[in-house]
């Protein structure tokens, strides 16, 4: 089957099988390996993208449900010149990660939880992270990180 | 996940159409429940029809009677909406409950009803509210609609097209979560309406159940007094490594005393 959507402001038309996952799409097709597979089950939240300006977890979708969607990848984050998304600066001042296998996963589900609740408490964060799991950090930096990032993302650059 | 034939219809009519062309054709609402079974095969439809290009099956309205919701309304829609949270905030936070927000995103309450997995929350807040599922064909009564474990009263070709839900005067739902899938071990919704008062428990059992006794206690006094001693016998519950038949007779008790406190 033929489908076409934009993925990170480009769009892009390809050839799938029907039961092509939208992961496998954005992975084996598109090359874009920033979106990880954790579990594969929906469990995990490491494949987390953004479908028209929603989180959702990529390896339960299929590439079919996506035809005419925006997609935004961890790779479609960063600005000009390779300036990080104000999440992405805050994991990276905050050491929110160790192995960093959960992050873009965490990343993206992180702007999607700050796009809806401007201004979480760390309450708030560790309840709404509850699809993102992390094998490493223990989630403290994981929450000190998306704390800053919503700071950050809601004061615009300079 | 075996090959499909995918198909996308732009109306129920269309879809009820590829559904009635017979052979093992299943309908994709948010894909959450249906796409992990593919991969599993236990589900291997040969044709798949998605409901998600219907614009006719999406949305909320109110009107004197309720709240309306379209069979294609997301959780994270139902949640996050200002009229369902002033009528029935019960249901807005049912739905802001269910797993986290990227399932949120993509789940249906059509989906999420068709599939009545026992442990679900949405068949709590349609028993509990005395809810009407809408299909393509009928209108299904909330007590006449889940049948048993992932069964439901809906035939072949039979598609929900919405799900109406009366305003009560109040109900709240409450739930203990199983801590590691977070799906619940007990949920309780408890409901006062002008038809009366309803306790539906679901998690506990191989499906949504109510409760009379507590029903009746309640309908005479609104309050979580009203069900000392009140208990659902064990012997009709689910027992696994998550909790015994006796502990979840015991939580549901507890979550129905705490539901009619939140729904004061
Ligand atoms: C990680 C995770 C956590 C979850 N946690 C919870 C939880 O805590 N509580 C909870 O209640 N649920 C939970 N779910 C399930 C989730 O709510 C699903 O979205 C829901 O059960 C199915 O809805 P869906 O729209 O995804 O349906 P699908 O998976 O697309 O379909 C499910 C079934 O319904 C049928 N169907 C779909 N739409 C219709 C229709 N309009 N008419 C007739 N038949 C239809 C399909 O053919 C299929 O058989 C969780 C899921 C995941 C992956
Ligand atoms: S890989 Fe998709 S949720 Fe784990
Ligand atoms: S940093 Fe290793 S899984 Fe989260």
């Amino acid at each position: 089957m033929k489908i076409s959507m934009k993925v990170n402001g480009e769009t892009v038309s390809a050839e799938v099988e029907s039961r092509t996952l939208l992961v496998a799409f954005i992975r084996e097709q598109l090359r874009l390996t920033g979106t990880h597979v954790g579990c594969d089950t929906g469990q995990c939240g490491a494949c987390t993208i953004h479908m028209n300006g929603l989180a959702v977890k990529s390896c339960n979708v299929l590439a079919v449900q996506a035809e005419g969607a925006d997609i935004l990848t961890i790779e479609g984050l960063a600005g000009d010149e390779g300036r990080l998304h104000p999440m992405q600066e805050a994991f990276r001042e905050h050491h929110g990660l160790q192995c960093g296998f959960c992050t873009p996963g965490m990343v993206m589900s992180a702007i999607d939880l700050v796009n809806n609740h401007p201004n979480p408490s760390e309450e708030t964060i560790r309840a709404e992270l509850d699809g993102n799991l992390c094998r490493c950090t223990g989630y403290h930096n994981i929450v000190k990180a998306v704390k800053a990032g919503a700071a950050y993302m809601r004061t615009p650059a300079p | 996940m075996h090959p499909f034939n995918y198909r996308n219809p732009k109306s129920v009519a269309e879809a009820a159409a590829a559904l009635a062309e017979g052979g093992d054709v299943r309908l994709l609402a948010g894909g959450q429940s249906l796409i992990a079974a593919m991969k599993l095969r236990l589900s291997a439809p040969t044709d798949l029809i998605d409901l998600g290009g219907i614009g006719e099956l999406t949305g909320i309205r109110v009107d004197g009677a309720g709240i309306t919701v379209g069979a294609m309304t997301r959780h994270a829609e139902v949640a996050r909406s200002k009229e369902v949270q002033a009528k029935i905030p019960a249901l807005a936070s049912l739905a802001g409950s269910i797993g986290d927000r990227m399932v949120r995103n993509m789940g249906t309450i059509g989906g999420s009803l068709a599939h009545n997995d026992p442990v679900a929350d949405y068949p709590a807040a349609v028993l509990g509210l005395n809810a009407t599922v809408h299909t393509n064909k009928r209108n299904i009564a909330a007590d006449d609609f889940f049948t048993g474990m992932f069964e439901t009263a809906l035939q072949t070709g039979e598609i929900i097209v919405s799900v109406s839900f009366p305003v009560p005067r109040r109900a709240a739902y409450v739930k203990f979560r199983n801590p590691a899938s977070r799906y619940a071990i007990v949920g309780v919704m408890a409901a006062a309406s002008a038809s009366g008062v309803r306790v539906a428990v679901t998690g506990a059992a191989s499906c949504v159940f109510r409760v009379g006794a507590m029903e009746q206690a309640l309908a005479a006094k609104w309050s979580p007094d009203a069900l000392a001693g009140i208990s659902v016998p064990a012997d009709q519950l689910n027992s696994d490594m998550h909790a015994s038949a006796e502990y979840r007779a015991h939580l549901i008790t507890v979550m129905a005393r705490r539901a009619v406190e939140a729904a004061k």
